[in-house]
């Protein structure tokens, strides 16, 4: 069995590993590393629960292998608070109830997240776009949304005060 | 782990590639966005002995114009590059429509137009698109390179024409004579589904004739369908409604639908035909040349 050394920035910390190249990087994340929060909801690439972020952008970690994220960073759900501080998106599903379950929430709050770096202010149709690949079979998304729009606001007013 | 084992391949520039694919030969498989061909790993659909992935090959994200409009797409050109390009949105109204329209958000973020177009997936959208624009694959092998219409490229479901020890490293649209105008309209059960129906509509067109006319269809036959009759009835003839419905009936007439769960062939032949008409009437004008 051939093994790849991967190495691999995750949450801002350089990690070192060898996996098999048929090693799915959601795999990767939860079971060699024991990053749990990412989440796997079907084998089809369809549910978006896997979702990270990859040199900043969302991709379906269930979808590309652990090898291909050599040299890359990863962001997962446990890489977004500042030590206890939640970061904004999660304090918005906290404060608009943007879950129920919870299982499509760490991929939610990553696109989200990504979403907001590139546009601080989104319109509700922008960030029912941006989520239209990350499924929720609980909420009906109304509170998704508001907890996204929820957390833009708390972004916009926190960058004015640094200003 | 869902994938059975294979041999993993990283080449950091085009020859390496070229080389690792004469060395392994048919043993060896392409890796774009892997957003069709790593589901297809996981579920075991397929299976081979190496993996060339060609993501960490410099200078292949590109797309751009040539002054005389000529427009050129790298292998990792990615759907999500093509859905905020300025220059599509200034010249190319046809794939500036279908580009938010390929898949979810987050595939669009991995997946290449070139894969896509290799992949040959009777239910693609680009390769409708490149159809109706009479597009071109570059494929470079060790030997040199070669052009490959996409009419020529996609030989049935799932296969194309490329050959053993090749790379389609560029995807090309020839440079417009006329007026550029089109549309891409696809009607999806749900974002990130597959088209029920998908039309892609081309124009060129000199004051009110129309000099060149692409339509192709998705989603209603074994493979992509191009519409040649409903764009010869368009061919030196002004739009109006006369032209516009007799191209539309065309286009309904060359589709091959099949009844399934995303519609029956009948219901998929109507909104061929109210697609052609709908994109014909509101079809969008390229900004600049
Ligand atoms: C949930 C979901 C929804 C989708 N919805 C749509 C949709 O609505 N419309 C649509 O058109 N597509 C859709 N897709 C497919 C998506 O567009 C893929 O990105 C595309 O089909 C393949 O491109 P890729 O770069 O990901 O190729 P890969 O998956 O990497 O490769 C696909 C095939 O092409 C070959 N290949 C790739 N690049 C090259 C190359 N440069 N030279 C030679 N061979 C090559 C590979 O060997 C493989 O056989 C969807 C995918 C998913 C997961
Ligand atoms: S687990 Fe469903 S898309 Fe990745
Ligand atoms: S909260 Fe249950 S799936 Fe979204």
């Amino acid at each position: 069995m051939e093994e790849r050394r991967v190495n691999v920035t995750v949450n801002g910390e350089p990690k070192v590993a060898d996996v098999e190249p048929r090693m799915l990087l959601a795999h990767f994340l939860r079971e060699v590393l024991g990053l749990t929060g990412t989440h796997i909801g079907c084998d089809t690439t369809n549910c978006g629960a896997c979702t990270v972020n990859f040199d900043g952008k969302p991709i379906k970690s269930c979808t590309m292998f652990a090898v291909q994220a050599d040299g890359h960073e990863v962001e997962t759900v446990e890489g977004i608070s500042r030590a206890s501080e939640l970061h904004a998106v999660q304090e918005g599903f906290k404060e608009e109830h943007g879950l129920q379950c919870g299982f499509c929430t760490s991929g939610m709050m990553m696109t989200a997240k990504a979403l907001l770096e590139e546009n601080p202010n989104p319109t509700e149709e922008d960030v029912r776009w941006a989520l239209s690949g990350n499924l929720c079979r609980c909420t009906g998304y109304q509170n998704i949304v508001k907890s996204v729009l929820w957390a833009a606001e708390k972004m916009r007013s926190e960058a004015a005060v640094r200003r | 782990m869902y994938p059975s084992r294979f041999r993993y391949e990283a080449p950091r520039s085009l020859s390496e590639a070229l080389d690792l694919l004469k060395l392994y030969g048919e043993d060896a498989k392409i890796l774009a966005g892997g957003q069709s061909l790593t589901p297809m790993i996981k579920l075991r659909f397929t299976s081979f002995e190496v993996l060339i992935d060609i993501n960490n090959i410099p200078g292949l994200d590109y797309h751009r114009a040539d002054s005389d409009g000529t427009l050129h797409f790298g292998a990792l050109c990615r759907h999500s590059d093509l859905e905020h390009s300025e220059l599509l949105h200034r010249q190319q109204p046809t794939m500036a429509a279908a580009a938010p329209l390929i898949a979810d958000p987050i595939v669009r973020n991995r997946g290449t137009l070139v894969g896509s177009l290799c992949h040959a997936d009777p239910q693609g959208d680009w390769a409708s698109v490149m159809l109706a624009l009479n597009g071109e694959i570059i494929a470079a092998s060790a030997e040199g390179e070669r052009v490959i219409p996409v009419s020529e490229l996609v030989v049935g479901p799932f296969q194309n024409a490329l050959r053993q020890g090749e790379i389609a490293v560029e995807a090309r649209v020839p440079a417009p004579k006329g007026t550029v105008s089109g549309d891409y309209l696809k009607l999806e059960r749900r974002v990130g589904d597959f088209a029920t129906v998908g039309v892609a509509v081309a124009l060129e067109s000199s004051g009110s004739t129309v000099s060149r006319a692409g339509i192709a269809l998705t989603g209603v036959g074994p493979q992509n369908i191009k519409a040649t009759a409903a764009e010869q009835a368009l061919v030196g003839n002004s739009l109006n409604s006369g032209t516009i419905d007799q191209a539309a009936r065309l286009a309904a007439e060359a589709a091959q639908p099949k009844t399934d769960h995303r519609g029956s062939a009948e219901y998929k032949r109507h909104v061929v035909q109210t697609f052609v008409s709908r994109a014909l009437a509101n079809r969008q004008p390229a900004r600049a040349a």
